[in-house]
């Protein structure tokens, strides 16, 4: 695919990556929106196999940040807080950003120990490889490591 | 890491000379090996601290380093507020007070031969691990109040535990200047069920037997003798220190420009000692170890009642509780004074040696337990803090093994089936609800920790006492 290209396809992806004590979390999509929603993937899949996770209970949140980085790691931090405090698992993300602001809708499910087979919890999200940029191909990521 | 970027000044102490902004020098004991299979980030990290305002004689790193954000895990940094000392979130870490305690139990390896898959049976339905996990204790926010401010004895005072038992945790099981009301609500909401929990990850509860005596003077007067039994418990101040951890390190961030800190790194984040988000984080990041330290008494309290339904005659002693993700307020000597500093310890133990104000009457003469963690196949060690500590790195050591490997690389080299049946087929019985868990903390993950140990003896951080292998393993 020719540079440029892959972000009108619609390509999206999330992938993990290495950290010694614990483990980075990286979103890839055709806007900073998708690539928000698919690091959020990619952190769940930390956890759980999110095609595991049934979209029974919405949790909306919102974020305000000056740096859209800061607001990554804020969207990230609320769901990990959210999770932690009802005992939740997110499987599916929808992202809004509206200049300094994001508006995300996250749906999953009490964690289920027999079903999820939860592997860590992660504690917080760091600002460690923290980064949110578009590639010249037209390709945006949002990437930090998370400590589990 | 490359040995030629260090100035060698012992078997067991290498030097970062300060360089560009770096205060003091770096300096990391390990041992050749150990310093080769470093990660270059551990060298990058321990010189950041080092340009750090206030930062008081080295960065240093212990035989355990490797790569965290912005401080080094196994980092220890001590700070001056009278030379404009700051205070760093990161430097806590987000799990903050996680820590180490074991029990005596008086039974012998020999003693629970027969009732050992009954005991693991017993103490995997006994203690609340994993993911979701919940305890057994709800508490409302004027609860939530009294544990934050009270610590260890809150629990004691609620029934969970011996008063004897808090003499042997550090601060006696209450740290002081805890300020509940710098704790958020939501960190609050993330604790309401959770005191009493051991979490996932690293976190643990191990039965352990003593295989080795290393000091037999110590070992008595620790209590200990070849053949055994003792339990460790590993976990901290679950979801409200990583609440707080959180919501701090992103203060701290936005917030370091104002106060004219130079950061070479975001995670370095901080606060000047004396600056009202300093003062604020360091009230919620003292009740956060008060959280952790009940959440150890509490699940101590489970153990024994696991035990008393297999052994109604065992007594399980508290023998020591160690934190390791901890900023406390110290008396050292630097360059013949003392001084009042605030001591980082990110992944390291304190390791106070013979004759430190505060210990039990019992350790006086021979250094506070320094409790030191494994894996669930390999050895956990029990070690006493040195006189020389105080001057090698303001009586700190190392905490455990430390990761060689990350949690992704080890999924793709273990399934966590056959890691337990591996482990049954050498006597050690795993008990976790997540195989993947098991797999991402396979013991061949970590580094050697009897490696470590001897290097953290050798350093004279820390000196050996005794070797503990596992035989029942709880993992989250």
């Amino acid at each position: 695919m020719k540079p440029g290209n892959l972000a009108a396809s619609g390509a999206r992806s999330w992938e993990h990556f290495a950290h010694m004590a614990d483990l980075g979390v990286r979103g890839l999509g055709p806007s900073r929106e998708a690539a928000f929603e698919e690091a959020a993937l990619a952190m769940c899949a930390a956890v759980t196999d999110p095609a595991l996770v049934r979209p029974e209970v919405l949790f909306e949140v919102d974020c305000d940040a000056r740096e859209y980085e800061f607001l990554f790691v804020d969207w990230l931090n609320a769901l990990i807080s959210e999770m932690s405090a009802r005992r939740m698992i997110f499987g599916k993300f929808e992202v809004r950003i509206s200049n300094s602001h994001l508006h995300g809708r996250a749906w999953g499910e009490a964690a289920d120990p027999a079903r999820h087979h939860p592997a860590v919890e992660v504690k917080g999200a760091t600002l460690t490889e923290l980064k949110v940029f578009q590639k010249a191909d037209g390709l945006w990521t949002a990437q930090c490591v998370v400590d589990v | 890491m490359e040995l030629s970027r260090l100035a060698r000044k012992s078997d067991t102490e290498w030097w970062i000379p300060p360089a560009g902004k770096m205060r003091v020098p770096g300096v990391i004991f390990a041992s050749e090996k150990l310093v080769r299979e470093m990660d270059d980030k551990v060298y990058e990290q321990v010189s950041n601290v080092a340009t750090l305002p206030g930062i008081v004689k080295a960065s240093f790193g212990m035989p355990d380093a490797h790569w965290g954000y912005g401080f080094p895990i196994g980092g220890v940094a001590a700070f001056d507020p009278d030379q404009g000392g700051i205070i760093s979130a990161g430097g806590v870490g987000f799990d903050v007070s996680c820590g180490v305690r074991t029990l005596l139990t008086g039974l012998t390896l020999d003693g629970i031969a027969l009732s050992k898959k009954q005991l693991a049976h017993s103490l995997s339905r006994a203690i609340p691990a994993g993911v979701g996990s919940t305890g057994r204790l709800h508490l409302d926010d004027d609860e939530m109040t009294a544990m934050l401010r009270g610590g260890a004895q809150w629990a004691v005072h609620k029934g969970y535990g011996h008063l004897s038992d808090l003499d042997c945790i550090e601060e006696r099981g209450r740290m002081t200047g805890a300020e509940p009301e710098h704790v958020s609500q939501q960190a609050r909401k993330r604790m309401r069920d959770e005191v009493g929990t051991l979490g996932s990850g690293n976190h643990y509860l191990e039965v352990q037997c003593v295989t080795q005596i290393f000091d037999k003077n110590a070992a008595a007067a620790f209590g200990i003798c070849e053949n055994d039994v003792v339990v460790s418990i590993h976990c901290g101040s679950r979801g409200l220190g990583h609440q707080i951890g959180t919501e701090f390190l992103r203060e701290m961030a936005e917030a370091a420009a104002s106060y004219n800190i130079e950061l070479p790194d975001r995670e370095l984040a901080c606060a000047p000692i004396r600056s009202p988000l300093g003062e604020r984080y360091l009230g919620a990041m003292r009740a956060a170890i008060n959280c952790a330290l009940a959440n150890r008494q509490v699940i101590t309290h489970l153990t024994r009642q696991a035990f008393e339904e297999i052994f109604p005659d065992a007594e399980l002693k508290l023998l020591y509780d160690v934190s390791h993700n901890t900023c406390k307020l110290e008396s050292h000597r630097v360059d013949g004074h003392e001084a009042d500093l605030f001591v980082h310890r990110k992944g390291a133990t304190r390791a106070f040696g013979p004759q430190t104000t505060g210990l039990p009457s019992a350790y006086k003469t021979v250094g506070q337990p320094v409790l030191i963690g494994g894996t669930m196949g390999t050895a956990s060690y029990i070690l006493a803090g040195t006189l020389e500590g105080e001057q090698r790195a303001f009586s700190s050591a190392c905490h455990g093994a430390g990761r060689s490997m990350s949690r992704h690389a080890a999924t793709k080299h273990w399934s966590g089936r056959q890691l337990v049946d591996q482990l049954a087929q050498q006597g050690i019985i795993v008990k976790s609800p997540s195989m993947r868990g098991v797999a991402e903390e396979a013991p061949g993950a970590y580094k050697d920790v009897d490696a470590v140990v001897n290097a953290t003896d050798e350093a004279q951080l820390a000196a050996k006492v005794a070797k503990l292998v596992p035989i029942i393993v709880v993992k989250g």
